[in-house]
């Protein structure tokens, strides 16, 4: 291959160190006024009264707007269109957008925002799961199972207690995952303007044009044909920039009705309200297993604080659970679930949705295991690692693994067998295994229309076009898809025009989120590449005189096969082909397979492929401080197949920066003002200074290794490398902090004052463990019971004991 | 009128300022409040230069003024009456791309780009210090500059790319192949 493979620079890459790549917020329109949002101070309040009358009559502002402009509510889940653009009614959290001031610049629209009068009727505020569980009034939400739980799920994929009663070993253990918050350094931004007869164009800093057409078109209450949205390159997107947004209906709103282009860009406090970010979660795993470290079931509960929004929340309730599966064999699987409602900025969402939370107890407890069983925990996972094309206990299907190879590198490079419980007391090394999706087998919302097309374009001056609605988020989507075109056609990747992320111009890619889109636009644009080589395959092959299937492309050549000198260039062959067949256009377009589980909430986990990823961690915890420093990480990713190492290699570190951040100081947390003020739930401290987040000194070395075990599914069989890498390094952390001295940090982040109180439990003779001391009793219903793949039956559930499993 | 109002109008009254930005001697008039964040990339129309938070917490619009790194969201225009700005849009010498924009560019210490232009001025000003800096003065360096995306490694490697093309030792990264990799 003369592009997959090969280090390049990126096709944007000039544009990116120049200045020239142009994001939401570096959009300047003709007569564009400014927009700010009026936001709540309070965490539950019924709104009395919104008075604009005083701001209307600012000098220099042009609008002003509140929840009475904005009758439709949306949301990106069907089952959860819980938000309006402007809160109705009442607000839910602190941050809530309660009115919009479109004015003639933003210092006038921050004047006309002190001069809007709310009254609000404070309510009681629900600030954690637990309040959650234990009020049934008032609601958050007048929707959900009951109180203020938004989602319950239950499934048994065989008798979970039977097989734990016959284990030889039982192990029940109780973790917490704190949230924490993508931090883009982008702030988002948005311009909307007028476009054509009654329409709207709106340019914004989001990962899924799609979905938010979608939404625009329902909250604007205008035909979908008459919305256009331009994702413009997001400066980084982590899962931030997945949820139709307020401020992105607001803008659009207005400049429909003032005729002229709106722009808004939210400041970095305000990006902490919108949040989306990882949830929280608690939970719990007791782990059946035999002697010799075999699993023989596993039964997981999980309990979400989703905040005030149901956001993506339905997906991240399935998310704690539905992957456990898929990296070790697991006979049978019990996963109950609850989503929660609280008076917080609404959880998302984050770089491994919902799954590095799980991921992270599953490997800690992992570690136990094999402690207690006298086993090395790199040769325990590797007498279990899950087989390849196989079925999982809740019926995935699993391609290519990688895993084995995967733990087996890792092991090697980091000298693992002379460090393990061999390095002198206070440093350590642990270790941890994950897998991730290569992209949603279903769309957000029902519909059998393909997850992602390709249009191509060629013409007589050589260049192919490509038209996509894939996402370009730093990634490198656009680069991906530029490769495939380029692979197939045999040109320069340069030659490569790129048009994406245009709901007006570019086939439907439904956006940058499960790690969707090296599969599914790469294999679409492997299709509609296909077919343009073989047209101008056919026409080329008549001046060649030989017959099409022996004409290659290589190098901007068109020749025949094992004959060289008889060739054109690609130009000259377009032009043939120009000729015979006319304007020459073609699509691809691709769908995932279906997938083999057929019960309800089957839905959530099926993905074409899924990567793998082994980790090791080394640290050295100081024991007079708690302090925790990581000397180095070593990781290897099955990725498939590389397209670009130096972008796959980015996508690498760049994952292991974020799970070192969430292992040790990312955390989005509250705290309730002094009475005297309001006793609000606040965010803590909602800025960039107090929010910590790695610098380039807290930064370790990382080798990266990538393993390549092409999948059949995938185009050249590259699997996802985005998020994945992610997901082994909070659990490798806590394990390797165990190694070094032996205490067991069950919560995230890790952070010193943790350190030392564990310490100080081991002084004292007690379990040197800081972490959740129970789980509390949740109303999870009866499971939907489907039995796994080797007990019989076609991937339906057998028996519902109770209609209300799925709410 | 009132108070608040005369306030204001006074806010908005318009300063004028001389400057010097990427060579070019250059009038502009803005009002006064602006940071030379603001004066860049609404007055002058130099949108290269990216915000992330505007109280100096993470570094994105660091440019140089008379050489040195400074957050220009912390800088009023009005104080840089009279000295040289530089920005990401001065970096290269027409269609050349200066040594660290092609070092950036090839090794992959832009993935999203946004807080690229900062990461770059602040190499600069570190590079003509100290034409061959090790790793750890160039993590010292940025790390007043945050970035999400990268982990940081492949912008240490960028930066040490780039001393060594500058110094005129050849590079241990051959620039990648194709139009793409042309400086």
């Amino acid at each position: 291959m003369k592009v997959i493979g090969k280090p390049r620079r990126r096709v944007d890459g000039r544009a990116k160190v120049t200045g020239q790549t142009r994001f939401a917020d570096d959009i300047v329109l003709p007569r564009m006024a400014h927009c700010r949002l009026l936001r709540s101070p309070h965490p539950h309040a019924e709104i009395v009264s919104v008075d604009v009358s005083r701001a209307e009559k600012l000098p220099g502002v042009y609008l002003v707007l509140t929840g009475e402009a904005f009758p439709v509510s949306f949301g990106i889940m069907p089952v959860s269109q819980d938000e309006y653009p402007l809160a109705r009614g009442k607000v839910r959290y602190v941050g809530d957008p309660v009115a919009a001031v479109i004015a003639r610049d933003e210092q006038t629209c921050g004047e006309a925002l002190d001069l809007i009068e709310v009254k609000y009727r404070p309510l009681a505020t629900i600030a954690s799961p637990a309040e959650a569980l234990a009020t049934a009034e008032p609601r958050i939400h007048d929707y959900g199972p009951q109180g203020n739980i938004h989602r319950l799920q239950a499934y048994e994929f065989g008798d979970v207690e039977e097989a734990l009663a016959r284990s030889d070993h039982v192990f029940e253990d109780v973790f917490f995952y704190e949230g924490n918050t993508h931090l883009a350094m982008e702030q988002h931004a948005a311009v909307a303007a007028p476009e054509g007869e009654g329409g709207v164009l709106l340019y914004s800093s989001t990962q899924n044009p799609h979905y938010l057409h979608r939404q625009l078109a329902r909250v604007l209450a205008l035909p979908a044909s008459r919305v256009r949205v331009v994702a413009m390159p997001n400066g980084g997107g982590f899962g931030g920039k997945c949820d139709p947004a307020n401020h992105e209906m607001v803008v659009a709103k207005a400049a429909l009705m003032l005729g002229r282009p709106v722009k808004i860009c939210l400041n970095r406090e305000e990006v902490f309200y919108l949040h989306r970010g990882r949830h929280p979660v608690l939970m719990k795993f007791r782990t059946g297993v035999t002697k010799d470290g075999r699993l023989t079931g596993v039964h997981l509960q999980t309990l979400l604080d989703g905040g005030a929004y149901g956001s993506h929340g339905p997906a991240s309730t399935f998310y704690t659970g539905v992957l456990t599966t898929t990296t070790y064999d697991l006979p049978r699987f019990k996963f109950e679930a609850c989503r929660t409602f609280t008076n917080k900025p609404p959880c998302g969402p984050k770089r491994g949705h919902g799954t590095p939370q799980p991921r992270f107890g599953q490997e800690v407890q992992l570690d136990k295991i094999a402690e207690r069983l006298g086993l090395d925990p790199a040769e325990l996972r590797l007498r279990i690692v899950a087989k390849p094309d196989s079925l999982t206990a809740n019926w995935l299907r699993i391609g290519s693994i990688g895993l084995a190879e995967c733990i087996r590198r890792v092991v090697e490079r980091s000298g693992w067998k002379n460090k393990f419980r061999k390095l002198p007391e206070g440093r350590g090394v642990g270790l941890a295994c994950s897998a991730y999706m290569c992209g949603a087998g279903l769309p957000i919302y029902w519909n059998k229309m393909p997850h992602s097309g390709v249009q191509l374009l060629a013409d007589r001056s050589g260049h192919v076009t490509a038209f996509c609605g894939a996402t370009e988020i730093g990634q490198g989507s656009d680069d991906v898809l530029a490769a495939i075109v380029a692979e197939v056609l045999g040109i320069a990747p340069e030659d490569v025009r790129l048009l994406t992320g245009d709901t007006g111009l570019t086939p439907v890619d439904l956006g940058s989120y499960s790690s969707r889109v090296t599969v599914m636009m790469g294999n679409a644009a492997m299709r509609a590449a296909e077919q343009l080589k073989a047209r101008i395959a056919e026409a080329a092959s008549e001046q060649l005189g030989v017959a099409p299937h022996r004409v290659e492309f290589a190098a901007g050549r068109v020749f025949v096969a094992g004959d060289p000198s008889r060739a054109m260039a690609f130009r000259e062959a377009v032009e043939l082909a120009e000729a015979k067949f006319g304007t020459l256009g073609t699509v691809g377009s691709y769908s995932p397979p279906k997938p083999p589980g057929r019960y309800k909430g089957a839905g959530v986990g099926p993905s074409p492929a899924y990567s793998y990823t082994a980790c090791v961690v080394e640290v050295e915890v100081d024991k007079a401080t708690g302090w925790i420093a990581v000397h180095k990480v070593w990781i290897a990713h099955d990725i498939g197949r590389v397209i670009n190492p130096v972008l796959a290699r980015g996508q690498v570190v760049g994952s292991v920066y974020m799970g070192l951040a969430e292992a040790l100081m990312e955390e989005q947390a509250f705290r309730r003002l002094p009475p005297k003020l309001s006793s609000a739930l606040v965010h803590r401290i909602p800025s960039l200074l107090e929010y910590k987040s790695p610098t380039a000194l807290d930064m370790p070395e990382v080798e990266t290794i990538f393993v390549e075990d092409p999948d059949p599914n995938c185009p050249f069989g590259a699997k996802e490398v985005g998020q994945g890498p992610l997901l082994p390094v909070p659990p490798a952390v806590a394990n390797a902090i165990y190694d070094a001295v032996g205490v067991r940090i069950d919560e995230l982040p890790i952070t010193p004052d943790k350190v030392l109180r564990a310490l100080e439990l081991k002084a004292q003779g007690k379990t040197p463990r800081v972490g959740p001391a129970s789980f509390p009793a949740v109303p999870y219903p009866k499971p939907v019971v489907v039995p796994p793949p080797w007990e019989g039956g076609d991937g339906n559930e057998v028996k519902r004991h109770d209609a209300a499993a799925v709410v | 009128m009132n108070a608040a109002a005369e306030g204001a109008v006074r806010l908005r009254r318009k300063v004028q300022a001389r400057l010097r930005v990427n060579g070019e001697e250059m009038e502009v008039s803005f009002a006064s409040y602006k940071t030379l964040l603001e004066v860049l990339r609404e007055d002058l129309g130099l949108t290269g230069t990216k915000h992330g938070c505007e109280l100096g917490e993470c570094g994105a619009c660091a440019v140089l003024v008379d050489g040195e790194p400074q957050l220009s969201c912390l800088v009023l225009a009005l104080e840089c009456d009279g000295r040289s700005v530089e920005t990401v849009e001065g970096l290269a010498r027409g269609g050349e791309l200066h040594p660290l924009q092609a070092a950036f560019a090839d090794l992959g210490a832009a993935q999203c780009g946004y807080c690229t232009p900062g990461i770059l001025m602040t190499a600069k000003a570190l590079l003509e210090r100290e034409p061959s800096p090790s790793r750890e003065r160039i993590r010292e360096a940025i790390s007043g500059n945050l970035c999400r995306c990268t982990g940081y490694e492949q912008i240490y490697e960028a930066i040490e790319e780039a001393a060594k093309r500058m110094s005129g030792e050849p590079g241990t990264v051959r620039p990648s192949q194709g139009e793409g990799g042309r400086p």
